[in-house]
């Protein structure tokens, strides 16, 4: 430190001696050096080159058309192409639906389980376990349940009197809801273990207070635990936002395949399937620009968050 | 606590114990209803298991049956040998351990070194170094996905186990996750070693480590389920049946048009190993959630 700090800063070869020779420098430079490897490789280049790509056409299958240059044309198709618009008009739905959803389920199912009840530790277990199923498997499973011909969620419906002949997965309107459902189901439980975290931290001599001067359960609740609960919430509804843009992805490739007629077609499906379907490398490279601006800035605004969330290590 | 039991002591005023008993009554329906809300939430969350289960101990033409019949006729094990026969599923499990195991071992090793720089060492322009790894964290696989891809191609990596695991062989939140705990630690952990004349890899292998098992274990994990259910990337470098990971492999199964018992079977497969290592770790897996962030 003190050999960093007092470099003669005007010559700049005898610097970078000095460096060589603080040891701690130079291993603090050897021990981030793979990792900046790495991140020059796999991060920063691609990051560079998607900038670039976004402004050529250019099919790969295509032996006789080089990469062509073809300045905003990429994005102007973006903004003016209906299924572009569809498929952040849904991307929207999707999120803002599903968000919704598991925010409800999963502060309801903390303070359900935060009530001192028997067996907690087994049922928060339970509740958990859909996080640890993989999403590709989680969409097999759904689909299976809202099989049109098989699937149970018709056989219910035919057992209380209801349709029975519902598409669900491949029925224009229904697909969204039945893809959202399967997504709620496998992540409910994340943002759950974060509220009773959440819950968990407030302090209970704030509840016993407010009960002394005269607040019942629901007053109390309503002026003390949601308040407090305010950063937990923010912080969910960021993180939620997050995952319902990106893991979307494999559920809708699994369940719908982005139709039928793009019902369920979200922005990161539609990238891959412009990429690798119909390889539009350039259109699909200016498409992951739109989510890298979307995640990356709430990224940085879950950040903001983050720091008081490291706490509870 | 001292003031109910002055209550008990004192004679029981009637007004008193009839609030108390209307209060003790809609406590019980607060509770009752709490349960029952519990029990409908567990239902929804084990139902599409136990359907998966069900269905992939059926036979087909108990599958193809009209109405709900939950359970089957009997244990009908088929499904499970012919999926292991007909498809490389067992295969598929290999693989995904595989990139698994070289996710964890490349992230304890690189990630694990980085993060110890960050937090414990100093060096002229760590701290800009440190923003640009958080900026990393943040990007989206989406827009690292085709050049990434040309990459790999042009290194002849496709269908590899490398080509597969490239991509997570570092966790830029993994570094966050190390750095952030190593910070905490005291200063005088190191000094005396520092003093005895310890080289700084020496004080992170003997003083560092052996401090730090708490987040070596959530990142292990954090990398290892992030590399099992790794979809997107495995999807694009492998095209041969036989480099698939599990979650590639059971999405192609979905593709053709295979009887559902067996399907199911192969889902069952695909779930369990990771189920297990859940079971066994659970503590693990929640703590780690709460540092834990963008990806999972």
């Amino acid at each position: 430190m003190q050999s960093t700090s007092a470099l003669p800063k005007r010559n700049a070869w005898r610097t970078l001696v000095a460096l060589i020779r603080d040891e701690e420098a130079r291993s603090g430079y050897l021990f981030v050096l793979p990792s900046f490897v790495f991140f020059l490789i796999f991060t920063l280049v691609p990051v560079l080159a998607s900038f670039y790509l976004a402004f050529f056409r250019w099919n790969p299958l295509d032996p006789f058309t080089a990469a062509t240059f073809i300045g905003a044309d990429n994005f102007t198709e973006l903004i003016t192409k209906p299924d572009f618009i569809r498929t952040m008009w849904n991307t929207f739905v999707f999120v803002v639906v599903s968000v919704g959803i598991m925010i409800c389920g999963a502060l309801g199912t903390a303070l359900a389980l935060n009530q001192g009840i028997r067996a907690e530790s087994l049922l928060r277990g339970l509740y958990y376990s859909p996080v640890v199923t993989s999403l590709v498997a989680t969409a097999v499973i759904w689909l299976w349940i809202f099989d049109p011909q098989f699937g149970v969620v018709n056989a219910l419906m035919e057992l209380v009197g209801l349709p029975n002949d519902l598409r669900w997965a491949s029925d224009p309107v229904l697909a969204m809801p039945t893809v959202i459902i399967t997504f709620v189901w496998r992540e409910v439980g994340y943002f759950t273990v974060i509220y009773l975290a959440g819950l968990q931290g407030i302090p209970s001599e704030l509840k016993e207070a407010a009960r002394i001067d005269g607040a019942n359960a629901v007053t109390t609740f309503r002026y003390v635990v949601i308040p407090l609960l305010m950063p937990t919430t923010l912080f969910v509804l960021v993180l939620g936002i997050l995952r319902a843009t990106q893991n979307s992805f494999a559920v809708i490739y699994i369940m719908t395949g982005g139709g039928p007629v793009n019902a369920t077609n979200v922005m990161v499906f539609y990238m891959y399937q412009n990429a690798f379907e119909f390889f539009r490398m350039g259109f699909a490279s200016a498409v992951s620009l739109f989510i890298f601006i979307l995640i990356f800035s709430l990224s940085l605004l879950q950040f903001k968050l983050i720091g008081a969330r490291t706490e509870y290590l | 606590m001292a003031q109910t039991q002055v209550i008990e002591a004192v004679a029981p005023d009637p007004a008193l114990t009839i609030r108390s008993r209307r209060a003790q009554n809609w406590r019980r329906i607060g509770r009752f209803i709490l349960y029952v809300a519990l029990v409908m939430g567990i239902l929804f969350v084990t139902i599409p298991y136990l359907w998966m289960l069900s269905a992939s101990l059926k036979q087909e033409r108990e599958i193809y049956e009209p109405g709900l019949n939950f359970l089957p006729n009997s244990l009908y094990l088929q499904n499970y040998i012919d999926i292991v026969q007909d498809y490389q599923i067992i295969r598929w499990l290999f693989n995904s351990f595989l990139i698994g195991f070289i996710v964890i071992l490349s992230n304890m090793t690189f990630t694990v070194l980085a993060g110890y720089a960050f937090a414990r060492l100093r060096w002229p322009a760590r701290d800009f170094l440190f923003y640009v790894y958080l900026g990393a964290m943040m990007i989206p696989i989406q827009v690292r996905l085709i050049p990434s891809f040309i990459i790999i191609k042009e290194l002849g990596w496709v269908n590899t186990y490398q080509g597969i695991a490239s991509l997570q062989l570092v966790e830029f939140f993994g570094v966050f996750l190390i750095r952030q705990f190593m910070l905490n630690m005291p200063r005088e952990l190191e000094d005396a070693a520092r003093i005895d004349g310890c080289g700084w890899f020496r004080v992170l292998w003997q003083i560092i480590i052996p401090n730090s098992k708490p987040a070596l274990a959530a990142l292990a994990i954090f990398t290892f389920t992030a590399s099992w259910n790794n979809f997107l990337w495995p999807l694009v470098v492998i095209n041969q049946e036989h480099y698939m990971t599990i979650q590639v492999g059971l999405a192609s199964m979905k593709g053709e048009i295979i009887p559902w018992g067996l399907l199911m079977a192969g889902t069952m497969i695909s779930a369990v190993p990771l189920f297990i290592v859940y079971i066994i770790l659970q503590k693990l897996f929640t703590q780690g959630i709460v540092m834990s962030g963008i990806k999972g």
